[in-house]
């Protein structure tokens, strides 16, 4: 099959040196000095992330939807505090470039204030799941035997749990406001970070400069914290990469249900879900719906595209070590 | 060598069943004033929440209750929805083959496209097809189901006129499987989602496979590559999608109510929202606690079937 070629020469390709001399892996084989000095970790990452157009534009947009929703309030001033009856559902024009919602509110900009409670609840969500999950995780490996299984057990079954039913119960049971939201969508999210901490740390524990800290009379603490946990930081901030998509996704869903943030806040998807009730409506009310859904949708395709790129990024890095 | 490590999955699995059971129950204490609070409502006074609380068990230690609960669910008693004026086991027995239908017929649609078509973009792995087809399963992670929904009832039922934008409605399997036209909008959305999680690991199993060494010793000694795809890489390739089918279950719920909620679909979904809306915690707790049971046994029934597919699994 022709497909495979591809494949097995880009296999081949890091070790044979661009300029057809000696690469440097080989220089070292051969016991030679290396004659370059060899780049940083975060250099040598940036430079395969770089690679990966799709992922720079993705970065890009990013950095768009990013200032977009935070800057862009400055510039595209809008009244976001009261409701202006006179303009209910008042189509785009100049002065309401993508109209109003049916309170009065001028929807770009409840787009921009919806995002900040999207972006800062989902990174916010990501970050708690994954300092929880990377400490829990990095624990029960380095420690291994029952300690360890007991440990992995209680993820298991919180695993085990169908994430969105105890999402609605949790948000049934606490008044959902940003600051809650954050921590209900983390006390499930950071199970899944937890478990492929550990096994990263499962491997990263029998190297020989985990081993080494040992013998030198380190302790259990500072092998986690200087060693193990730097060496999965590849994997922790791919996995928080994507947990910010998916943690903007999961509140978009709640808002849909009715438990996502409450009014006045918005998020991208109380915002969509309260412009699809004019979707049956006899006139066409576009502009409620598909930009929030668009922007979403954009959002959470952006950060799993760098999620991807980051991910080939790190693995470039261990494979060039 | 089966039994062996079937033993220990099923201890585990038991272990497990105890830990969640334990998070469940002291999800429904962690209810601001106690679960019969949220039952009475704000205007309860002291007395009459001390009356029920005694009523119902709630006076008693953690621990009595732990086992009170957990021996009534052995004999199949999930609670009784007040709300509603039914026990919980007779609501799951109303609704779940409904929800079963929907997540059924789903299921078949998303794998009939899904795995086809993920080995399709595998072997054209890097073309246009492949990347269109990556987009379209992008698509379907990225969009929250209920946008899913509701933009096809617009495309396919306002615009069109070719579905009805209601699922069909009736208290048995036989009324809703007599209207199929009604079925076809709410099974299509529940499959888009799906679709997207089988051709994305189908895609990425299949091209871990085609450069494993069996598959250069198959084309060593002249297999054709019909025959090195369907008779030897497909079919390691569909072990990943069994396994994942058992683990899914989460994910599959997470759909269900969606699509439920979207397509008024009058299934167990539904019925959680609804009992979230009225705060109607016997249903959440027992409606939770059983889907919980199913995705402890569906992961189990997925290592075991790995086992049995894998030998490589039992050894290690």
């Amino acid at each position: 099959m022709t497909g495979m070629m591809p494949e097995t020469q880009a296999a081949v390709a890091p070790t044979a040196a661009p300029d057809g001399g000696v690469s440097v892996v080989e220089a070292m084989e051969l016991g030679l000095q290396p004659s370059v000095k060899p780049r940083g970790m975060l250099r040598r990452g940036w430079e395969v992330f770089a690679e990966n157009k799709l992922a720079l534009v993705s970065l890009g947009v990013i950095v768009f939807i990013i200032l977009f929703c935070f800057i862009g309030p400055l510039i595209y001033k809008t009244n976001q505090v009261s409701t202006n009856l006179s303009q209910i559902l008042c189509h785009p024009s100049a002065a309401h470039l993508l109209g109003c919602d049916p309170l009065g509110y001028d929807e770009l900009g409840r787009i921009m204030v919806g995002g900040q409670t999207s972006l800062e609840v989902g990174c916010a969500a990501a970050f708690v799941s994954v300092v929880i999950g990377m400490v829990y995780g990095a624990i029960s490996g380095y420690i291994g035997g029952p300690v360890d299984s007991f440990l992995m057990r209680v993820v298991d079954a919180g695993l085990s749990i169908p994430s969105i039913m105890v999402l609605i119960v949790l948000s049934v049971i606490f008044h959902p406001n940003r600051l809650t939201m954050i921590f209900i969508i983390a006390a499930f999210y950071w199970l899944g970070v937890a478990r492929l901490v550990r096994g990263e740390t499962l491997t990263l524990r029998t190297r020989e400069y985990v081993q080494a800290v040992k013998v030198l009379g380190g302790t259990g603490w500072r092998a986690v914290l200087r060693h193990i946990l730097p060496n999965a930081i590849g994997t922790i901030i791919v996995q928080g990469t994507f947990a910010v998509a998916d943690s903007i996704l999961i509140l978009a869903g709640l808002g849909f249900l009715g438990f996502g943030v409450q009014f006045p806040s918005t998020d991208w998807g109380s915002i969509l879900s309260n412009g699809l009730q004019y979707l049956q409506s006899s006139q066409n009310y576009w502009w409620l719906i598909y930009p929030a859904g668009l922007i979403i949708i954009v959002t959470c395709i952006a950060f799993n595209f760098v999620g991807d790129a980051l991910r080939d990024a790190f693995e470039t890095r261990l494979q060039r070590r | 060598m089966v039994t062996g490590y079937l033993i220990r999955r099923i201890l585990q699995a038991i272990v497990v069943t105890f830990f969640v059971t334990l998070i469940t129950l002291a999800l429904i204490h962690l209810v601001p004033g106690g679960p019969v609070a949220a039952l009475l409502g704000q205007k309860a006074n002291g007395p009459e929440l001390a009356y029920y609380n005694r009523i119902y068990g709630f006076n008693r230690p953690f621990i009595i209750q732990y086992f009170k609960w957990v021996w009534a669910m052995m004999h199949g008693n999930f609670g009784y929805s007040i709300k509603n004026n039914i026990s919980v086991a007779a609501e799951v027995g109303l609704y779940l083959p409904k929800t079963l239908v929907l997540v059924g017929l789903g299921l078949v649609v998303s794998l009939i496209f899904g795995i086809p078509l993920g080995v399709y973009q595998a072997v054209k792995r890097y073309t246009v097809g492949d990347y269109a087809l990556t987009g379209v399963s992008f698509l379907g992670y990225a969009t929250p189901t209920f946008f899913i929904g509701f933009l096809l009832i617009e495309w396919f039922s306002l615009d069109l006129h070719i579905f009805p934008s209601e699922a069909p409605q009736g208290s048995t399997v036989g009324q809703i499987l007599s209207q199929p036209r009604a079925l076809v909008l709410p099974v299509f959305c529940y499959a888009f989602v799906a679709y997207a999680l089988w051709s994305r690991y189908m895609r990425s199993s299949v091209m871990d496979n085609l450069v494993q060494d069996y598959v250069r010793t198959a084309r060593a000694k002249g297999a054709s590559e019909r025959r090195v795809l369907w008779g030897h890489v497909f079919r390691n390739s569909l072990i990943t999608i069994v396994t994942l089918l058992g683990l899914s279950i989460p994910v599959l719920v997470a759909g269900a109510i969606f699509v439920e909620v979207v397509f008024n679909y009058p299934g167990m979904g539904l019925e959680f929202f609804n009992a979230a809306t009225s705060v109607d915690l016997a249903t959440l707790m027992g409606f939770t606690v059983i889907t919980t049971f199913a995705t402890i046994a569906g992961n189990l029934l997925a290592d075991v079937a790995y086992a049995v597919l894998d030998p490589r699994v039992r050894y290690s």
